[in-house]
């Protein structure tokens, strides 16, 4: 039950870590568009890919909670 | 502009998909009173335990059952396609369906072949006469069955053959010059949009065309077992891009084509960095030395962990329903599995998208012409 809960708080962590990671890309993009509405597509584009790959280090950490609680 | 072809691109596999994820719901609330089963296809073991297993729901097993890979593949109810196992022992080649590795009760049983086999956690051992695993003839068992990922892997090969065939003979009777008909005009602007946004952009017009037929390949191998990993129901429902192994696999063939294509500079760029210092280039090799595998372990890991945790996200959305042990919750999971499904096609193709791009970008940066006396200065300073 303790092994559990401590992958569950990295699980929380890597959450937290993507959520300011995420949060900054929205951040950027929604200033980026708003002072260049005409560039909003390709903006849009990258910021998805960007967000992919902060969403990508997160699922490493739950992978690895996860491994940890099996 | 350019980009507009990815929004189209959304636009139609969203409105291809949200039709079959509208089945999903379906199927999930038909299935959700009727018995203990959570999804479709783990009402195995819990209809084996029966009353037992009612009692103390097992979150965890049941996810894990549903994700891993299996010697059956269920259908529906008590239904169930038995796959065949192919082992390979000291006597040569055998051949038998899996269902006589399980008993009526769906517990792991003794076949006896030329070995005796038996299932033990998911895998095929030899066991001698008392039941115990035989590690020394297990280890020359060579397991080549046709599990259900790998038949799930040859229905997605059936389907690209067919429409890709199907699409590239629509250019061999009326030719490129003509517009695109039927199944070609569905497929002719997404194989545009591998060239045009990511073989070209990230290798150069130049050499983009040889590394195209690679690109494409892993693009659409990794978007239909996405697709069909979030059908839940018989064509799809295995978890194959979810598979370590099989995103291992896609990851070591970009590695290969990687370094195979890897010219001098890039090399140099990795050895013997220009423009430092030579201590500086002493310290920078090993660390460059282990970004060549780290980048492709980063593919691998990725798709696998995108997919996986999207599988798990859907599977504990419906698990709730069993933990509260009511109908009701199905009120809120099930719409709850619906949206998350819904962000999973974006995610599905997303993850096709990224490992192109970043194997294109890999493959770029190998084959990039270095103009030398753009550095070099630095390190007379």
């Amino acid at each position: 039950m303790v092994v559990g809960s401590v992958a569950a708080i990295g699980a929380g962590l890597a959450a937290i870590g993507a959520g300011i990671g995420i949060g900054q890309i929205g951040k950027g993009a929604v200033e980026g568009i708003a002072r260049q509405p005409e560039a909003a597509n390709e903006i849009r584009s990258n910021m998805i890919v960007a967000a992919a790959f902060v969403e990508a280090v997160a699922l490493f950490a739950v992978v690895v909670a996860l491994l940890g609680n099996g | 502009m350019t980009f507009r072809s990815i929004k189209s691109l959304l636009v139609k596999t969203f409105s291809v998909f949200s039709l079959l994820i509208a089945t999903q719901a379906f199927a999930g609330e038909n299935h959700t009173p009727a018995t203990s089963e959570a999804g479709a296809v783990a009402p195995a073991a819990a209809e084996a335990h029966g009353a037992k297993k009612e009692g103390d729901f097992n979150v965890t097993e049941t996810i894990l059952e549903h994700i891993k890979d299996d010697h059956s593949w269920h259908m529906w109810g008590h239904v169930s396609i038995h796959l065949p196992v192919i082992l390979k022992t000291s006597k040569g080649f055998e051949v038998f369906s899996s269902e006589k590795l399980v008993d009526e009760h769906h517990e792991p049983a003794v076949y006896k072949g030329n070995f005796d086999y038996k299932l033990v956690e998911g895998k095929t051992k030899i066991v001698d006469a008392a039941g115990n695993v035989d590690v020394e003839a297990s280890k020359q068992l060579w397991d080549f069955s046709i599990t259900k990922n790998v038949a799930s892997l040859f229905i997605s090969v059936f389907i690209l053959l067919v429409v890709l065939l199907t699409a590239a003979a629509g250019y061999k009777k009326t030719g490129v010059k003509s517009a695109p008909k039927g199944l070609q005009s569905f497929m002719e602007p997404i194989i545009l949009f591998v060239r045009d946004e990511v073989a070209i952009p990230n290798i150069g017009a130049k050499k983009a065309g040889k590394y195209m037929p690679f690109l494409l390949t892993i693009f659409f191998l990794i978007l239909i077992n996405n697709f069909l990993g979030l059908i839940p129901f018989f064509p799809g429902g295995a978890n194959v891009s979810g598979n370590i192994a099989f995103t291992m696999t896609l990851a070591v063939c970009v590695f290969i084509v990687v370094n195979l294509s890897a010219n001098k500079s890039y090399w140099e760029h990795i050895f013997w960095m220009p423009g430092m210092h030579w201590s500086m280039k002493l310290f920078l090799a090993p660390i460059e030395l282990i970004g060549v595998f780290t980048k492709p372990i980063s593919l691998m890991i990725r798709l696998f962990a995108n997919i996986t945790a999207g599988h798990i996200l859907v599977l504990s959305l419906i698990c709730l329903i069993f933990i509260f042990k009511t109908v009701f919750a199905s009120a809120i999971a099930v719409p709850f599995a619906v949206f998350i499904g819904m962000i999973e096609l974006l995610v599905a193709f997303l993850q096709a998208f990224i490992f192109t791009m970043l194997a294109a970008m890999y493959i770029g940066m190998a084959t990039e012409e270095h103009h030398h006396d753009a550095h070099g200065e630095a390190a007379h300073h």
